[in-house]
């Protein structure tokens, strides 16, 4: 479904962030990528989105070229990834409502869809309550909680998580892998970056461990290693 | 299809445009102070060519008649002169005309009136008032009336003096300052022009800078361009109307008050010197509504509409 082939990334200032990079990812897997800070997990996931370019070697979505799209055809790639952020990245004068809805009317979705499926995946993600509240006013687990609910409702082929968990306490990142999960188990394909040993523990699927910008590791059923 | 992403990109547009309460305030506060500087404008020439015309209404020439001219000659001389392209228009004194507006004008003075009784006849000659339509002109019409020199049947000249040279002091120079001045005024009025623009321009940018996360956001969400930058664009027409609307309501109560204002600052002596006696603001902003209108709104939609679009040009590349 998605490969990685040769991907290297150099930035100006002679940075090495990925160095000859090649995986690959099946449909319905849960792949999580681990690595410490810097390693290079970030960029892996902004060269999938198109959000980066690379400096060598092509990523592939079902046989695409990603950076040989066109923006238009970018912006339909983009409709068939969920992206969650580590930094939530809600637009914050919009409601809650509006955040998700927001998502569907990018794509298209008429208005009657959008007011039957916004609750539906507010409730998956338990944040019925909430839906007309804006973003500053939820904790940071209710907020990611959001962004997932915003990713999902587009029912996208696959999810990226880019370290979803990286600003919540542990039961709020339990809550969050356990969401995740659910949608994996649903029949979506998951991209998982984290640097979370409890989290890959949690997981136990597929774990490629990354270290300067390499793989070092690409373990089915692996656990963290560093 | 086209339909619901339009309603959608406007119904967005507005309630950003309200949920971003201070920034669309600071926006409005800035479009507004530029448009009132474009309605200043429009009043500024207003009042100049106003100006103007009052002063280019005050030069004139005079030819005075020679006491023998016949009043058939003077006729046909004054319909000479009424055919020249330089002409605005003439106004024609009779001798006896003359006499009567002096009579009339000094008829409490005895020994005046005494005076004129001992002369015995009309000493006062026939007089044509020349008004050029433009005062640069007036050199042209003195000497057309020099090289004429027209003469009754007899061979006697019918004009005895033209009033040009002792004139001509006064005409040259303000033929000279009014197209100085016009010229002056459109570089202000350019520079003041410009000066709005770019602080409407900054401002906005500025606004859209603080969007940019958003703008992003939206990007990578699978928004297409359009899709983004919509809601800006009608943000950003929504300043230009509210700002628009804004102005022309200042620009009615300045024309409105505006006699007043003068008459209390610079004094109804001066007032009545420059011809502002009559409210010349308010009925030229009566007589043009419908332009300055649609320029104020115009240029208000146009400022805020173009700013926000191309300013949100550069966050779209994501």
């Amino acid at each position: 479904m998605i490969y990685y082939d040769k991907v290297s990334k150099i930035y100006p200032d002679n940075s090495i962030a990925l160095d000859g990079i090649s995986f690959g990812v099946e449909p319905k897997e849960f792949v999580t990528i681990v690595g410490h800070s810097g390693a290079g997990k970030t960029t892996l996931i902004k060269m999938l989105i198109a959000e980066d370019s690379p400096t060598e070697g092509s990523v592939f979505f079902e046989s695409t070229n990603v950076h040989n799209l066109s923006k238009k055809e970018t912006t339909k790639l983009r409709r068939r990834i969920g992206t969650v952020f580590q930094d939530y990245r809600l637009i914050p004068n919009k409601t809650i409502y509006e955040n998700i809805a927001f998502a569907m009317e990018a794509t298209g979705r008429s208005d009657n869809e959008i007011a039957a499926d916004v609750p539906h995946v507010l409730e998956l993600v338990n944040l019925s309550h909430k839906i007309w509240n804006f973003p500053k006013e939820l904790s940071g687990g209710e907020r990611q909680r959001v962004a997932i609910a915003r990713a999902i409702v587009t029912q996208p082929d696959i999810i990226i998580a880019d370290e979803p968990t990286g600003n919540l306490d542990p039961t709020n990142t339990f809550e969050i892998i356990r969401i995740l999960q659910k949608i994996n188990e649903l029949g979506t394909t998951v991209l998982l970056t984290t640097h979370n040993k409890g989290v890959v523990d949690t997981v136990k699927g597929r774990v490629i461990t990354m270290e300067k910008g390499k793989i070092v590791r690409d373990d089915k059923n692996g656990k963290y290693v560093l | 299809m086209f339909i619901t992403p339009l309603k959608r990109i406007i119904r967005t547009g507005f309630v950003n445009f309200w949920r971003n309460g201070f920034l669309s305030f600071a926006a409005i506060v800035v479009i507004t102070l530029s448009l009132c500087a474009f309605g200043g404008l429009i009043f500024g020439s207003a009042f100049g060519r106003a100006l103007l015309t009052d002063v280019k209404d005050k030069v004139d020439v005079n030819v005075y008649f020679t006491l023998t001219a016949q009043e058939s000659d003077i006729l046909s001389v004054v319909q000479d002169i009424n055919k020249l392209a330089e002409v605005a228009s003439t106004t024609y004194i009779s001798r006896d005309q003359v006499l009567a507006n002096f009579k009339n004008k000094w008829q409490d003075n005895a020994y005046i009136m005494q005076g004129l009784d001992e002369i015995g006849s009309n000493p006062f000659p026939a007089m044509l008032t020349i008004k050029a339509k433009d005062p640069g002109q007036y050199a042209g019409i003195a000497h057309f009336l020099q090289t004429k020199n027209p003469q009754d049947a007899s061979g006697v000249p019918l004009i005895e003096k033209v009033n040009y040279e002792q004139n001509k002091l006064v005409i040259d120079r303000l033929s000279r300052i009014i197209p100085a001045a016009e010229k002056a005024g459109s570089v202000v009025a350019i520079i003041l022009i410009l000066v709005a623009i770019i602080v409407v321009w900054n401002t906005i940018r500025l606004i859209i800078f603080t969007e940019r996360d958003e703008i992003s956001v939206m990007k990578l969400v699978g928004a297409s361009n359009t899709y983004v930058r919509g809601p800006l664009v009608v943000s950003g027409i929504m300043y230009g109307l509210v700002s628009g609307v804004i102005t022309l309501v200042v620009m009615a109560a300045f024309s409105y008050w505006s006699t007043a204002l003068i008459f209390r600052f610079a004094g109804i002596q001066i007032a009545a010197d420059f011809g502002l006696v009559i409210n010349i603001f308010s009925q030229y902003f009566m007589q043009n509504f419908g332009q300055i209108f649609v320029f104020i709104i115009g240029a208000g939609i146009i400022l805020g509409g173009v700013s926000s679009y191309v300013a949100a040009r550069r966050y779209l590349k994501v």
